[in-house]
């Protein structure tokens, strides 16, 4: 396949533009990062600067993958990270826009890598669980309800990759928070220490700068595990509930 | 009380407040509809101006109305504010290519709220100007029923829709509204976390038909009042 690629590039000799590069021999094969992973050893050889770009697991599950290819967060496929996508999703001949995540709250480190480390510190201010909850068979011990438990776990599948906030219209953090919010509260171990959570981690989504959610549900659409917006409704309820009914000041 | 003010400029508190006004705008646009309808009725406006003499004299309707002054001012005005944040919080460089896919709304209106609700309020402006603020101060010809003094708030409704750049105007104004509730309505209930297995489909269900049938009801009085289509009538008599 020839490919031909308008990559942004930004840090180094860019001020931040698209460069075009021409590819001839892409394979079908290829996932995109096989594919950017020869774009750079071609520019490598001409002694230009390579593409950063952030990968890790190149199985789709540890989020880091990030770029927006064609103005879609992860490409056009449904379900899939960057990562596993692969070039038979395009046509010989076509021109792909690849550009970083956009968003304040996720400062252009360079090129296609972006600091997501805002995140990080929303999961700091309450994506976890301090109270001793045992061992694994106490877990064990404790009755949950199936249907319960898989809400649970598609919550927790949330990579924590920012598709979402790159897809949303106002850059909101909304479906990181309220997937980790559920996926915790939903739990008996996690319910301990809900009240608190939906406070705190709303707190630092806000400190850092996202925008509000106006329920476009682009972030949806967009997800690489197809976290629902159902989470957000969660998280709005547990948030009400947590200022309105409960004593904690957050 | 410091947590009630901290509630408020959350960026959830600031959803909280455009659900809530919206769903109260919502439910007036019903009342409002109720009223319009009378302008159909073919008696020369009068059980229309009887009927607008009782909603702006009654007290409880008179105190209600400012509630609505109140929410209108303030859903516009927190409309701003959320748009210019989430506007900020896009950062200055925007994408060179963007698709936007929605999952169970309309993306159309779901990602243009701002716009469709700034037509929305310039178009909040002439309306009141042309009938609220005459009633108000400016000059109204009088009509006389069963020997009381009624103002013809029917003849300015009348003389305005006779116009028919008027007519267009409302008639895209209404399309306006109308795509605003195809996802104002639902994302209220959102906001509001008020989301479940069994009830949601009926609230979309409802915000659909809602947003299509309330504004085309609007949108048909000035059509039929421009060609002088009368077609119901009183029941005062
Ligand atoms: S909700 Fe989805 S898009 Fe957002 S961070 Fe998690 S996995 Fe990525
Ligand atoms: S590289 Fe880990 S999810 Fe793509």
């Amino acid at each position: 396949m020839k490919i031909t690629l308008k990559v942004w590039r930004q840090g180094g000799k860019y001020k931040g533009e698209f460069v075009e590069y021409k590819l001839d021999n892409v394979k079908e094969e290829m996932s995109f990062l096989e594919m950017m992973d020869v774009l750079n050893e071609s520019l490598v050889q001409k002694k230009e600067q390579p593409v950063a770009f952030e990968h890790d697991c190149r199985e789709g599950i540890c989020g880091t993958c990030s770029m927006v290819i064609d103005g879609q967060p992860h490409g056009p496929q449904k379900a899939t990270t960057t990562c596993q996508l692969h070039m038979r999703s395009f046509k010989d001949g076509d021109t792909i826009y690849v550009e970083p995540f956009r968003a304040k709250a996720f400062p252009v480190i360079r090129d296609l890598v972006v600091d997501r480390s805002a995140f990080d510190r929303i999961i700091q201010s309450g994506g976890y669980i301090s109270v001793n909850t045992g061992q694994a068979q106490d877990a064990n011990a404790i009755p949950v309800e199936k249907d319960v438990a898989s809400m649970a776990f598609d919550a927790a599948a949330c990579i924590g990759c920012g598709a979402c906030v790159a897809a949303c219209p106002n850059a909101s953090a909304m479906l990181f928070v309220s997937a980790k919010v559920s996926h915790l509260a939903m739990l008996p171990q996690g319910k301990v220490e809900a009240k608190k959570r939906a406070q705190a981690m709303v707190k630092t989504m806000d400190m850092e700068g996202f925008g509000r959610c106006s329920n476009v549900t682009a972030c949806e659409a967009e997800c690489p595990k197809e976290i629902s917006v159902n989470n957000i409704a969660r998280l709005n309820r547990e948030y009400l509930g947590s200022v309105f009914a409960s004593e904690k000041i957050v | 009380m410091n947590w009630f003010i901290n509630f408020l400029g959350s960026s959830i508190g600031q959803k909280v407040i455009m659900s809530l006004t919206g769903l109260f705008l919502i439910t007036f646009l019903a009342v409002h509809l109720t009223g319009n309808l009378q302008l159909l009725v073919n008696d020369q406006g009068e059980q229309f101006n009887i009927y607008a003499k009782f909603m702006t004299t009654n007290p409880l309707i008179k105190a209600t109305s400012y509630l609505l002054y109140a929410s209108i001012l303030l859903h516009a005005v927190q409309g701003i504010v959320l748009w210019r944040k989430n506007r900020s919080a896009r950062g200055g460089q925007g994408y060179a290519r963007k698709v936007t896919k929605a999952v169970g709304t309309n993306s159309f209106a779901a990602s243009n709220m701002a716009w469709l609700g700034i037509i929305i309020f310039v178009f909040l402006g002439l309306h009141l100007y042309q009938f609220w603020l005459q009633m108000k101060l400016g000059k109204v010809p009088m009509a006389e029923y069963n020997g009381e003094q009624v103002k013809n708030l029917y003849v300015l409704v009348a003389e305005a829709y006779s116009n028919p750049i008027y007519v267009a105007v409302y008639v895209f104004s209404m399309i306006v509204i109308g795509y605003h509730l195809l996802h104002g309505f639902q994302s209220a209930f959102q906001t509001l976390g008020l989301t479940h297995k069994k009830y949601t489909p009926l609230i979309k269900g409802i915000g659909w038909m809602y947003s299509i049938i309330v504004p085309l009801l609007f949108a048909i009085i000035p059509i039929l009042m421009y060609f002088n289509i009368y077609p119901l009538s009183s029941f005062l008599h």
